[in-house]
């Protein structure tokens, strides 16, 4: 056993080494990290005085990048049911780049909610035992379970996967913890959802309609980035990716993208028709309110973004054309990142309890953090396909001469 | 280091003592490498949750706290954990009639409670309202400064933490560094609170604050007399809220800003006992609570006594 285990990890050793395109990625995040590492310094020293965050706005990027990022997360469960459900060989294939897409986008999500606390150091508070988590009471402790058991199930799904191709044996062994990847996927948009949702402080999230836009609009662009993602990782490390599994993916996202309009639609109608007070941050995103329209244009160009998507993905000939397709799911992922990020986060404070106004934008601290952070989630998402695709090629077996 | 000193000759549950020894050395291994951090750093590091402190511990804590701020604030501080008054059930009640809008509450607050006056920090904020529009959150501004209050055809609304029967806030805190205390006061340990500001969002009143920085005062107008619960200095990073001078009301004091106002619109008392100022105005005046909609019963209430 120790054996394979020491065999196994001959392919840790080839990790590191790449051309010169590779040594320039990784130095180019690495480069960004630091600035990030940079930036979070600041603001360890400082408070949070650095950031843009308020009273009035209690969260902000970071818990808008948070939410975004766990919808991304979802890539993988669009993979596997196809894969493991409906044994579509060609995503088969490829669904383990779904699985480190879950991982890396995790490891993003737990680093955002991370950044976000005035006292990570108290972080072991949450745990049980020797802290005094709210559990079930709050949320929050619900999303520490499910986004860890969520990174759990990939990374486990994923190592053990790997390690049977390699040894070249079967790995359905694992089936029931893929199926039970399908759920958790379902449940950590839910749980984040819910922690928007159940607040009575706040008109904006407290709709029903929230969970049910979260899972449509997280399965737009987990997807789309998955599609991105896949040629660019074809065009580079020129394995073989067949066009079928892309056009699959493909097809996926253009139901949710017809769903995630529908119910943007449901909320515009009912907030509009009936008028209330409750409308004031869905005015305030698409028209500004009282002369504050910082989010106006972002709004309107998300709505665009998404529309324009919608299009390209229903019409069979831009959905079945490479180039259109890439537009579109840049056009899908840019425009949902807007509308579940920023422009989920920060209407629901605006305006705040008592009726104040104040205008967020991100500070250059929290773009650098941020930025940081997304650079981290590149880079373990690069190592995992370097560690996996020689053994996914086919190259690297236990019994392979090597 | 002390406190765990004392922990080895009682029965504790082993994991928990174990994680905080690891955690001690860790934190110890730190302070080596980074030499910036004291043994009281640690100590205080490893601190329990107010309500799981016994005596001696809470004692130690106190004790490092009263340093640390005779250190800053080169003044010496009483640090009380007084207890709730038995059959004791706050209640506060506003008449809105009278309010003037002078903000004197909102200054008075300030130098009891130790607010932060850079970032700037007010646990009250006054509402001016048009009084054709009546009590409506949304028209009302906050940002008012002319020479003479009351402004003609205006009415003020003072909002602070409107202690909630049902709070949303302590519902969601994740490490329950926020609760509602037995006399009805909602608390937050500052030495507890992660800094996550969920109970920012959740709260329906704005009455959490967030120390952005780390709080500045000047030392001749800092206020020693403190509870740990309450008016003690915080640090930056955790939240903050009116206690109802919790270091006065267990004392049987009365709040500060009931003290302070100079028309006599702020009634403070006990719930339980009829006779009470609160109660009284309960029962012969009309009162109403602020977003009554949400169900969170605020223990505050409004009422306008006449014109």
């Amino acid at each position: 056993m120790r054996n394979k285990i020491k065999n196994f990890m001959v392919v840790v050793k080839d990790v590191p080494k790449g051309g010169p395109l590779f040594y320039g990625w990784v130095g180019f995040l690495l480069l960004i990290i630091a600035l990030g590492v940079y930036a979070y310094s600041l603001q360890m020293r400082n408070g949070f005085i650095v950031t843009a965050v308020r009273d009035h706005v209690s969260w902000g990027f970071y818990i808008s990048n948070f939410t975004f990022l766990v919808g991304v997360a979802a890539a993988a469960v669009l993979l596997i049911v196809p894969a493991y459900v409906y044994h579509f060989q060609p995503i088969k294939e490829i669904v383990f780049m779904g699985e480190t897409m879950a991982i890396s986008a995790i490891t993003m999500c737990i680093m955002f909610v991370t950044a976000d606390l005035g006292h990570p150091e108290r972080i072991w508070h949450l745990l049980p035992g020797p802290g005094k988590p709210n559990f079930p009471g709050s949320l929050l402790t619900w999303d520490v379970l499910v986004l860890n058991g969520y990174l759990i199930v990939n990374a486990t799904v994923f190592f053990y996967i790997l390690y049977k191709i390699y040894e070249g044996k079967d790995y359905h062994k694992i089936m029931p913890l893929i199926i039970l990847s399908i759920p958790l996927a379902v449940s950590i948009h839910t749980v984040t959802a819910f922690l928007y949702n159940g607040l009575v402080a706040r008109p904006f999230w407290n709709a029903s309609i929230l969970a049910p836009r979260f899972l449509a609009s997280a399965f737009c662009s987990g997807p789309a980035l998955m599609i991105l993602v896949i040629q660019i990782v074809r065009k580079v490390t020129k394995v073989d990716i067949n066009n079928d599994a892309i056009f699959k993916i493909a097809e996926l996202i253009a139901y949710t993208i017809g769903i995630n309009i529908f119910l943007l639609g449901c909320e515009i109608y009912k907030e509009f028709y009936s008028g209330s007070i409750h409308l004031a941050p869905l005015k305030y995103m698409y028209f500004g309110l009282h002369g504050h329209n910082a989010l106006v244009p972002w709004m309107w160009a998300s709505f665009a973004l998404n529309i324009a998507a919608f299009a390209i993905f229903i019409i069979p000939k831009f959905r079945d054309n490479i180039n259109t397709l890439s537009a579109g799911c840049v056009f899908i992922f840019v425009g949902v990142y807007i509308e579940k990020g920023v422009g989920l986060v920060i209407p629901g404070f605006i305006p705040e309890t008592l009726g104040d106004i104040y205008e967020y934008m991100p500070s250059k601290v929290e773009i650098m953090v941020a930025l940081g952070i997304w650079a981290v989630g590149a880079l373990v998402y690069t190592i995992l396909l370097k560690f996996a695709l020689p053994v996914y090629k086919g190259n690297l077996r236990l019994n392979s001469p090597k | 280091m002390e406190i765990e000193n004392k922990n080895k000759t009682r029965e504790k549950k082993i994991g928990r003592r174990d994680f905080l020894k690891t955690m001690t050395v860790a934190a110890s291994a730190a302070a080596v490498g980074g030499c910036s951090v004291s043994s009281s750093d640690i100590a205080e590091f490893i601190q329990k949750h107010f309500t799981e402190m016994d005596k001696d511990e809470l004692k130690a804590a106190i004790k490092r706290l009263e340093e640390k701020y005779k250190k800053k604030y080169g003044k010496e501080f009483t640090i009380k954990g007084t207890a709730p008054i038995d059959k004791t059930f706050f209640g506060y009640a506003l008449d809105l009639s009278r309010c003037i809008g002078c903000r004197r509450c909102v200054y008075g607050c300030v130098s009891e409670n130790n607010q932060s006056r850079d970032p700037q920090i007010h646990w009250i904020t006054v509402l001016k309202m048009e009084k054709t529009k009546g009590v409506n959150l949304e028209e009302s501004t906050r940002y008012y400064d002319p020479e003479k209050v009351p402004e003609k055809g205006f009415f003020y609304m003072p909002v602070q933490c409107q202690q909630c029967e049902r709070p949303p806030c302590t519902k969601v805190c994740p490490v329950q560094a926020t609760w509602k205390e037995p006399d009805g006061i909602v608390v937050v340990d500052y030495n507890w609170c992660i800094g996550c500001r969920y109970c920012m969002a959740a709260c329906p009143y704005g009455a959490r604050h967030f120390n952005l920085a780390e709080p500045s005062i000047p030392n001749e107008e800092i206020n020693t007399n403190t509870h740990y619960l309450g008016n003690r200095p915080r640090p930056k990073g955790v939240v903050e809220k009116c206690t109802f001078c919790i270091q006065r009301t267990r004392e049987g004091r009365y709040p500060a800003c009931v003290e302070v106002c100079p028309v006599g619109a702020r009634k403070f008392g006990n719930l339980l006992d009829p006779e009470s100022e609160v109660r009284l105005c309960i029962e012969y005046k009309r009162v109403f609570r602020l977003k009554e909609d949400l169900n969170t019963r605020p223990q505050f209430f409004y009422f306008f006594s006449g014109v």
